[in-house]
């Protein structure tokens, strides 16, 4: 793998964690338990597609073919995005669209903050830009953890099956593969080994003021980074790529 | 009516003969206040409301930009509904009552939102034509009698001007597009078309509301002067899309100065506002389902809020 090829993956990893888990927080728009989380869950989405098309924006310019930012986001088998199992995972309820939110904001945030003194001078300012936003997510979503996580005992165990059940799929998020080395050893990317104990500590953090038990079991799934995603991401696919593969070549 | 409430409601008329915007607390006859309870609650349920057929597309928008788009554009509407809803209670009802007239039927929300969004094209259509159609109703109401009604309609109304000019923007683009995405536009216009005309209401002489309102000035022209300007507005542009509207009798007048336009189907209008529309069923249903399934949330939220507030007293207590 060249060093540009490690970019390329390096920067559609971060674009397609942003798109996956932008379009599962749309889904939600007009369905959620108030006007107020309609909102802010929104605001959220926006932020993240807005974001995610800034790096998509620089992933096609590294690549060098000539595609648009529409053609990586909708127009990529299912095996060729590079996001995290996380964010592709279901709006069961609003406890695991929050749980889901809550592991993703802080991981999100302790890699931009790194982001921002990379080498690589679009990314560094991409992540400048993006960490003002993800600090707002950050505080959000920790702000339901603990408003539901200490609610009523009803919200106490949703969340808490939430947690455990999310639980699974928070160590991916700090694996670094082939392209995630290269880009460590360029001073482009941050270190995941350096920001998993940060990780989990926040975590535990917000669990312990949310009265939420860090589940026990230690069994973790991979595989998102490398194309291997789970079953509901297809049928995420379907709606994210409905219009580009139904009428394919035409501006909108 | 005692002497009293007469001079009191003669003194009403005339602050609002002298443009005097009434505000919460002055006096105003009770059935004023009904009246635009009424009025702004049904407006904020058509926000809310509206939301779900739009947001039937964010998912399935055809670029990124796009969906940024619609997404904000659904979210503006759910600030609308806040303000309004915060416009209704300042006349004496809660959130919650106005709510629950909503999820029970009992409070009515614009009919236009009864009909089904099938193509990509309806969010066009609906940013040009219903947008634009509540626009010209809502500049009306930006001078409205009642402040705090008044006051937001001049918030929303910057944002519905930018929504219009989305959805206009998006019909542009597959008008001068393929000749699939033509045709979508087309279809979308036939379908929305009447809809968007009916949304001004019935006739000025079958309207049951108009009569009272004007002179309380909450309304200050009437369904048919404000259906007429959205026509004549909406024609210029239609022709430069090079579509279509489904109405063989639509032509220009030379003598009126306006266009003429044919007979509104009112029974298909009265059929959708009792209830009978295509997707009447399936919005109350998906409204009442987010409100079930969010009530825990809810109460977790208050229940959370009750427990901070008593360790802050108990807190103090210590302090003390």
């Amino acid at each position: 793998m060249t060093k540009q090829e490690a970019l390329f993956i390096y920067t559609l990893q971060l674009a397609d964690n942003c798109l996956i888990l932008g379009q599962r927080l749309s889904e939600l728009c007009g369905h959620g338990p108030e006007l107020e989380t309609d909102i802010g869950i929104s605001n959220i989405a926006l932020d993240l597609i807005g974001q995610c098309r800034s790096l998509y924006q620089y992933a096609a310019e590294i690549e060098g073919k000539g595609q648009t930012e529409d053609q990586l986001a909708m127009l990529r088998e299912g095996s060729a995005y590079r996001n995290v199992l996380l964010v592709e995972y279901p709006n069961e309820d609003f406890a695991y669209t929050m749980v889901r939110q809550f592991f993703f904001d802080v991981h999100h945030y302790l890699v931009l903050d790194q982001l921002k003194k990379s080498t690589d001078e679009r990314l560094a300012a991409i992540a400048a830009k993006s960490i003002k936003e993800v600090t707002y997510h950050l505080r959000y979503s920790s702000e339901w953890m603990i408003r539901l996580g200490d609610g009523t005992t009803e919200s106490h165990e949703r969340m808490q099956n939430a947690v455990d059940e999310l639980w699974l799929y928070t160590d991916e998020l700090c694996t670094m593969n082939e392209a995630d080395q290269l880009m460590i050893e360029a001073g482009v990317a941050p270190n995941q080994a350096e920001i998993k104990p940060l990780y989990y500590a926040k975590i535990e953090e917000i669990l312990e003021k949310a009265t939420l038990a860090k589940p026990s079991h230690s069994w973790q799934q991979y595989g998102g980074k490398e194309g291997r995603h789970t079953e509901y991401l297809s049928h995420l696919l379907t709606d994210l790529q409905y219009m580009q593969r139904t009428y394919p070549n035409m501006e909108w | 009516m005692s002497p009293e409430i007469l001079s009191l409601e003669e003194r009403f008329q005339s602050r609002i003969d002298a443009e005097i915007k009434i505000e919460p607390k002055d006096w105003m006859p009770e059935k004023y206040r009904k009246t635009l309870i009424r009025q702004i609650s049904q407006h904020a349920h058509s926000e809310i409301v509206g939301m779900l057929p739009e947001g039937n597309w964010i998912t399935r928008a055809p670029s990124l930009r796009r969906k940024s788009v619609l997404l904000a554009k659904v979210q503006d509407e759910a600030g609308h509904g806040l303000y309004l809803y915060s416009a209704a209670e300042t006349l004496g009802i809660s959130r919650d009552e106005l709510v629950e007239q909503l999820l029970t039927g009992k409070a009515k929300y614009s009919s236009i939102f009864n009909y089904p969004t099938t193509s990509w094209a309806d969010m066009g259509a609906i940013g040009w034509l219903v947008d634009g159609a509540a626009i010209m109703n809502q500049v009306m109401l930006t001078r409205t009698s009642y402040g705090p009604y008044a006051r937001a309609m001049v918030r929303i109304c910057k944002e519905e001007s930018f929504h219009q000019r989305q959805g206009y923007e998006i019909m542009m683009t597959l008008a001068k597009g393929t000749p699939e995405q033509k045709a979508m536009a087309q279809d979308s216009l036939n379908r929305w078309w009447w809809p968007s005309l009916m949304m001004f209401g019935p006739n000025d002489a079958a309207s049951t509301h108009s009569a009272q309102s004007m002179k309380w000035k909450i309304k200050r022209k009437s369904n048919d002067e404000l259906r007429q300007a959205f026509v004549d507005s909406a024609m210029p542009q239609v022709e430069y899309l090079g579509l279509t509207v489904p109405d063989p009798d639509l032509k220009w007048n030379e003598e009126r100065g306006h266009y003429d336009f044919g007979a509104i189907d009112w029974d298909e209008f009265w059929s959708v506002v009792k209830g009978n529309g295509p997707c009447n069923r399936q919005r109350m249903r998906t409204k009442q389902k987010a409100h079930k399934e969010g009530a825990w949330v809810r109460e977790a939220a208050m229940a959370h809020a009750e427990k901070r507030r008593q360790r802050a007293v108990e807190q103090d207590e210590k302090v003390a």
